[in-house]
C-alpha cells in the first residue's frame, strides 16, 4: 500500500443504505461539518479530524465487499458531516472507485462551495469522478437559511446552477421543518428555483424528525428545535406536491 | 408400463414405469417468467369460508389458545368422522378434510407419550376419558416417551435436566418426515400399494435377522396406512385408489396424503413439501382444455392453503415455551431452479404466494422461496413485494442446496432440506455449545445447578483466561458433548421407530430410504464472541465461593461476529466445522448421515434462561441470539455487514441449515413499496450469491411491535405475522418474554 496516500477521517460506515441514492449503497460518513443546522440529526459528525483514518485504498477495499448487493443501480455514497471538507481525499477515493466501475454519489450541503481558486479546480476534478450529486437545499430564503444553519445559501444555489450547466445528474433534498421551511411561500420559491435547473432527476422531501435529539443532549448541547414536532402527513404531501417530489 | 386415462395429455414414459415424480415434473411443467398481472382475487366462496375460519380463530384465542379437544377417541386415519369448516357450507370447500370431526379441534395423540397427551388436555381444562386412561395405564400400553426413559443412562438424564442437551424429541413426535404427497395424486393409492408389496417381496432373503424383520414390519405398516388413506378419503366421498383426473382431484388427492400424516403424527414439523410446480401441471392441462378458469385455479390454491392454516396439535406448556405460537411447520416451497437450468417457477408459485394477499398474512403454511439470483426477475420482485407487505416469507438458497439434494428436495422443517420421497430425517434438537464453553471452564460443573454434569476435567483456575488453554479444554468438552448427544439421539430414534413409526409418511417415500441425522447448535454467536473476547481482549473470570466461574469482566475491545470482520468470523467457521467433525466420528442410528444446524427456533429464550453469564458480556438468563444471528447489539456496520458474516459459514458444514432472521424498517429499505421490493431483491442476490443458506425477512419498525405487544386487541394485529428463527408466527401469540426478545433484536433502521 502506498504510504503517502492522503488519509480521510471517517465518522462511521453503513453497509446498507437504501435511501441514500439509487439502489443499495455503501454509505461513508466523513467527519466534520461547518454548518449548524438546527434540525441536524447527526451533530456528532460536526467535529473535524476525528474518527478513524483511512486511505482511499483501504476504504475502497472495505466498500467492495458489498459489490454483490449493488446490482446495476447501486454503489457508494459519501455523506457526512460535509464530505467536501475533505475534498482531496474524496477525489482520490472516487477516482479509484470509478476505476472499479462503481457508481459514485456525493451527498452534500454545498456549504464549502466557492468559485475561488484553488478550491474550484479541485471541485471540477472531483466532479469528473462523481456520477450523482445529492444536494441539500435547506431553505430557499437567504435570511431564513442563515437563521436555520448559521450560513448563507448564496454559494449553495450557485453550486446548483453550476451543476446544471455541467449537466451533472442531481437529486435535490429538502428537509421539511414545521413553522420554517415547510411554509408554502418558501416551497413555491424553491420549486421555482428547481425549475430553472436542467439536471434535476429527483426531488426528495425529508420530513424533520426528532430521532437525533438525544445526540445533542449527549454532546451537552441545547436542542434548538425543542418543542417542534415532525410535520404532519398532510404537510409532507403538500410539500411533495409543490416540489414535484417522490 | 402402466397407463391410466387420467394421464392423458402428460408427456414422458419413465415416470410411468416406476415411481418418479421428479421425472413427471421435468417432462410436463411450464416455466413462467411473466409478471403477477394474471392473478385473480378471492372468490365469494373463499371469502365466506375464510371469514368463518377467522371467526373460529378469534374464538380459539379468546378461549386461551385451544378451541376444542378430543378426549374420548385416540386418533388414527379413520378414528374421526368427516369434518368441515362448517357443515352448512361444506359444498363450498373445494378441498376437504380435517384432522378431527370439527374445525380447529385437536386430536388425541398419545403414542409420543401418554402423560404429555394428558397434560396437554388438562392445561386447557379438558379431561381424558377413563376408558383411554385405563388402556394406557392399566394395560401398560407403551409409548415412545416411556421407551426412551427406560433406556436412558443416568448421564443422559442429568445432561437433559441441566439443559446442555435441550428440546429433545423424547416427549413429542420427531416430525421432519415429508411424505411425497404428490404420489397420491399422480399414481393413486392402488399403484402405491402394489409398489410397496413388491418391495416387501424383494426384501425376503436367506437368513433374515433383526434389521430385516424391522424393515418387513415397517413395509407392512406402510401398506396398512395406504389402505387406511383410502377409507379416510371414502368418508369424504372420494375414491383415491386411482390417479387424480383433473386439477381439483389432484389438489384433493395430494391433500389427503398430507392429512393422513397430520392425523397420525404430531411431529414438531409437519411439512407439506414442494408441491406448487407439480400441481401447476394439472392446472395448465385444465386451463388448456377449457375446464378450469384462472379464478377457479386460485380458488383451489386458496382452499388448500386454508386447510394448511388449520393444522393443530395438542401441546404441553413446556413445548409451547420452546416453540411458541402454535407452529406446525407446514412448510411449503415455491420456485427453485432445475438441474437442466430452467427456472421451476410456474404460475402456481405466484398463486401460493398470492394467498397472502387473498386471505391476508398468516404463519402457516410456512412459505419458503427457494432462491437463486437466476430466478426470473419478475418473480423475485413479486416475492420480495410479498415480504415487504406481509413479512410472512422465508428465503433459502437453491444454489447451495441443489448440488447436495438435487432439484426435487423439500424443506422438512424450518430450513432443512431432504430429497422428496427418497429421504427422511432423524430430528435431533440442539446441543447448547455456549453452556459447553462454561463446562470447559468449570471442569464439567454446571454453572447454575452446581451439579457435575460433564466429566470432571481440570477446571481453569487462572484469573485471566488464556485463549489457548480455553480452546484446548473446550475441544475436549465438545468431544464429550458430541458423544453424549449422538448417543442420546440414537436411543430416541430407535424408540420412535419402535413405538411411533411414521407409517403414513413413510408409505409415500421409497422403501430404500436415505436417512440424515440432524443435530443442532444453540448459542453459536455467543461462543464466537466469547472466544473472540478471550483472544483479542482481556477476560477476567469471576468465581463464586465454590470456585465456580459465574461471571466475567472484559477489559478492552474485541471484534464481534456480525460485522464482516474476519477475526471474529474465522472463529465462527472453525467452531462449526470442529463440532461437525466430532459428530462425524460417532456411530449414528441406521447408518444415517450426520449433519448439523445453527437454528434455535424461539427456544433461544428458554435456552438462554438456563445458561450462565458468558465472556462476551451476555449475562446469565438473558436469551441467546436466535439461530446463526449475530448477538444483540453486536452488529455495528448495518445489515449487509451482518449478512456477510453469516454468509461465511459453510453450508457444507451445516447441511441441516443456517438460520438467519433480519428485521428491516420499511423507511430504511426504500421510499415506496416498489423501491423496497427492488432493494430487497438486491439484498437477496448479494447475500445468496456468496453461498449463504437462509434468510427470514421482516419489514416493519420496532414501534409497530411495541404497539402490538401493548394493544393485542387491535384489529390490525389479529393476523400480524412475523418471521422468527425458522418459522412465521402471529406476533400476539408469542409469550411476553419472547415478544420482548424479538423487540430487543437489531432492527436495521438507520435514518
Amino acid at each position: 500500500m502506498d504510504n503517502k496516500q492522503i488519509k480521510g477521517y471517517v465518522h462511521s460506515l453503513e453497509s446498507f443504505g437504501s435511501v441514500d441514492g439509487p439502489g443499495v449503497r455503501y454509505v461513508i460518513f466523513l467527519s466534520g461539518c461547518a454548518m449548524r443546522c438546527q434540525f441536524c440529526h447527526n451533530p456528532d459528525t460536526w467535529k473535524m479530524k476525528q474518527g478513524e483514518l483511512y486511505t482511499a485504498d483501504e476504504l475502497l477495499k472495505k466498500a467492495l465487499r458489498y459489490k454483490g448487493y449493488w446490482g446495476s443501480k447501486g454503489g457508494i455514497t459519501v455523506s457526512g458531516g460535509e464530505p467536501l471538507l475533505q475534498m482531496d481525499f474524496l477525489t482520490e477515493f472516487f477516482k479509484k472507485a470509478k476505476a472499479e466501475g462503481v457508481h459514485t454519489n456525493l451527498d452534500t450541503s454545498g456549504n464549502p462551495f466557492t468559485d475561488q481558486e484553488p478550491w474550484h479546480s479541485g471541485w471540477l476534478e472531483l466532479m469528473k469522478y462523481t456520477d450523482l450529486v445529492m444536494l441539500d437545499i435547506k431553505q430557499i430564503d437567504e435570511q431564513e437559511h442563515i437563521k436555520l444553519t448559521g450560513h448563507s445559501n448564496k454559494n449553495i444555489l450557485a453550486m446548483a446552477r453550476e451543476l446544471s450547466d455541467m449537466k451533472k445528474p442531481v437529486w435535490i433534498r429538502h428537509v421539511l421543518v414545521p413553522g420554517g421551511s415547510d411554509k408554502d411561500e418558501y416551497l413555491h420559491r424553491l420549486a421555482d428555483f428547481i425549475h430553472t435547473l436542467s439536471n434535476v432527476e429527483r426531488v426528495e422531501v425529508l420530513p424533520y424528525h426528532t430521532l437525533g435529539k438525544f445526540k445533542w443532549e449527549n454532546l451537552g448541547l441545547s436542542y434548538p428545535l425543542e418543542g417542534v414536532n415532525p410535520p404532519t402527513q398532510e404537510r409532507i404531501d403538500n410539500a411533495r406536491k409543490i416540489l414535484g417530489a417522490i | 408400463m402402466k397407463n391410466f386415462e387420467q394421464w392423458n395429455g402428460f408427456k414422458g414414459n419413465r415416470w410411468k414405469e416406476k415411481i418418479d415424480v421428479r421425472n413427471f415434473i421435468g417432462m410436463n411443467y411450464t416455466p413462467y417468467d411473466g409478471d403477477a398481472s394474471f392473478l385473480e382475487g378471492p372468490t365469494e366462496a373463499t371469502n365466506k369460508l375464510w371469514g368463518k375460519l377467522q371467526a373460529l380463530q378469534k374464538e380459539e384465542r379468546a378461549k386461551g389458545g385451544v378451541l376444542d379437544m378430543e378426549t374420548e377417541v385416540v386418533t388414527s386415519l379413520t378414528a374421526y368422522g368427516p369434518g368441515y369448516i362448517d357443515e352448512e357450507t361444506k359444498d363450498l370447500e373445494k378441498v376437504v378434510g380435517l384432522q378431527t370431526d370439527k374445525p380447529l379441534k385437536r386430536a388425541f395423540m398419545p403414542y409420543g407419550g401418554i402423560k404429555m397427551a394428558e397434560q396437554a388436555c388438562e392445561t386447557y381444562g379438558y379431561k381424558v376419558s377413563d376408558k383411554i386412561k385405563d388402556v394406557f395405564h392399566n394395560y401398560e400400553f407403551k409409548t415412545h416417551n416411556q421407551g426412551v426413559f427406560d433406556i436412558y443412562t443416568p448421564e443422559m438424564k442429568v445432561a437433559r435436566h441441566n439443559k446442555i442437551l435441550t428440546g429433545l424429541p423424547d416427549t413429542y413426535g420427531r416430525g421432519r418426515i415429508v411424505g411425497d404427497y404428490r404420489r397420491v395424486a399422480l399414481y393413486g393409492i392402488d399403484a402405491l400399494i402394489e409398489g410397496k408389496q413388491k418391495d416387501f417381496a424383494a426384501c425376503d432373503r436367506q437368513g433374515m435377522r433383526r434389521y430385516d424383520f424391522q424393515l418387513r414390519e415397517e413395509i407392512a405398516d406402510q401398506i396398512r396406512a395406504l389402505k387406511g388413506m383410502k377409507v379416510m378419503a371414502e368418508s369424504y366421498g372420494y375414491d383415491i385408489s386411482k390417479p387424480a383426473k383433473d386439477a381439483r382431484e389432484a389438489f384433493q388427492w395430494l391433500y389427503f396424503g398430507y392429512l393422513a400424516a397430520i392425523k397420525t403424527q404430531n411431529g414438531a414439523a409437519m411439512s407439506v413439501g414442494r408441491i406448487s410446480t407439480f400441481l401447476d401441471i394439472y392446472i395448465e392441462r385444465d386451463l388448456q382444455n377449457g375446464t378450469l378458469t384462472e379464478k377457479e385455479a386460485q380458488e383451489l390454491v386458496d382452499h388448500m392453503v386454508m386447510k394448511f392454516r388449520m393444522v393443530k396439535f395438542a401441546r404441553i406448556p413446556s413445548y409451547n415455551q420452546l416453540f411458541s405460537g402454535d407452529p406446525v411447520w407446514a412448510t411449503l416451497e415455491v420456485a427453485g431452479m432445475g438441474q437442466d437450468g430452467r427456472s421451476m417457477v410456474t404460475k402456481n408459485d405466484y398463486r401460493f404466494l398470492h394467498t397472502l394477499e387473498d386471505m391476508g398474512p398468516a404463519p402457516e403454511p410456512n412459505l419458503t422461496v427457494l432462491y437463486s439470483s437466476r430466478l426470473p426477475e419478475n418473480f423475485k420482485k413479486y416475492a420480495a413485494n410479498i415480504s415487504v407487505t406481509t413479512s410472512s416469507v422465508q428465503y433459502e438458497n437453491d444454489d447451495v442446496m441443489r448440488p447436495v439434494w438435487g432439484d426435487d428436495y423439500s424443506i422438512c422443517c424450518c430450513v432443512s432440506a431432504t430429497e422428496t420421497g427418497k429421504e427422511m430425517q432423524f430430528f435431533g434438537a440442539r446441543a447448547n455449545l455456549a453452556k459447553c464453553l462454561l463446562y470447559a471452564i468449570n471442569g464439567g460443573v454446571d454453572e447454575k445447578t452446581k451439579q457435575q454434569v460433564g466429566p470432571n476435567y481440570q477446571p481453569i483456575t487462572s484469573e485471566y483466561l488464556d485463549y489457548d488453554e480455553v480452546i484446548a479444554k473446550y475441544d475436549k468438552m465438545m468431544d464429550w458433548l458430541a458423544h453424549l448427544y449422538v448417543g442420546t439421539l440414537n436411543m430416541i430414534h430407535y424408540m420412535h421407530d419402535k413405538y411411533y413409526y411414521e407409517a403414513a409418511e413413510m408409505a409415500l417415500i421409497d422403501t430404500k430410504v436415505e436417512r440424515s441425522f440432524a443435530t443442532g447448535i444453540a448459542g453459536f454467536s455467543h461462543v464466537v464472541d466469547s472466544l473472540s473476547a478471550i483472544k483479542y481482549a482481556k477476560v477476567k473470570a469471576i468465581r463464586d465461593e465454590d470456585g465456580i466461574t459465574t461471571d466475567f469482566q472484559v477489559e478492552g475491545d474485541f471484534p464481534r461476529y456480525g460485522n464482516d470482520d474476519d477475526r471474529a468470523d474465522e472463529i465462527a467457521t472453525t467452531l462449526l466445522s470442529t463440532f461437525l467433525e466430532k459428530l462425524k466420528h460417532i456411530h449414528t442410528y441406521r447408518d444415517s448421515k450426520p449433519t448439523t444446524s445453527i437454528l434455535t427456533i424461539t427456544s433461544n429464550v428458554v435456552y438462554g434462561k438456563a445458561t450462565g453469564s458468558l465472556p462476551d458480556g451476555r449475562k446469565a438468563g438473558e436469551p441467546l441470539a436466535p439461530g446463526a444471528n449475530p448477538s444483540y447489539g453486536a452488529e455495528q456496520n448495518g445489515l449487509l455487514a451482518s449478512l456477510n458474516s453469516v454468509a461465511k459459514l459453510d453450508y457444507e458444514d451445516a447441511l441441516d441449515g443456517i438460520s438467519n432472521t433480519q428485521t428491516i424498517n420499511p423507511d430504511a429499505l426504500g421510499h415506496s413499496d416498489d423501491e423496497r421490493s427492488e432493494n430487497l431483491v438486491h439484498v437477496l442476490d448479494g447475500y445468496f450469491d456468496q453461498g449463504a443458506h437462509h434468510l427470514n425477512v421482516n419489514v416493519f419498525g420496532k414501534e409497530k411491535l411495541i404497539d402490538a405487544m401493548e394493544h393485542p386487541e387491535k384489529e390490525e394485529y389479529a393476523n400480524f405475522t412475523i418471521r422468527v428463527s425458522g418459522y412465521a408466527v402471529k406476533f400476539i401469540d408469542l409469550t411476553r418474554e419472547q415478544q420482548l426478545d424479538v423487540i430487543a433484536r437489531t432492527c436495521h433502521d438507520r435514518m
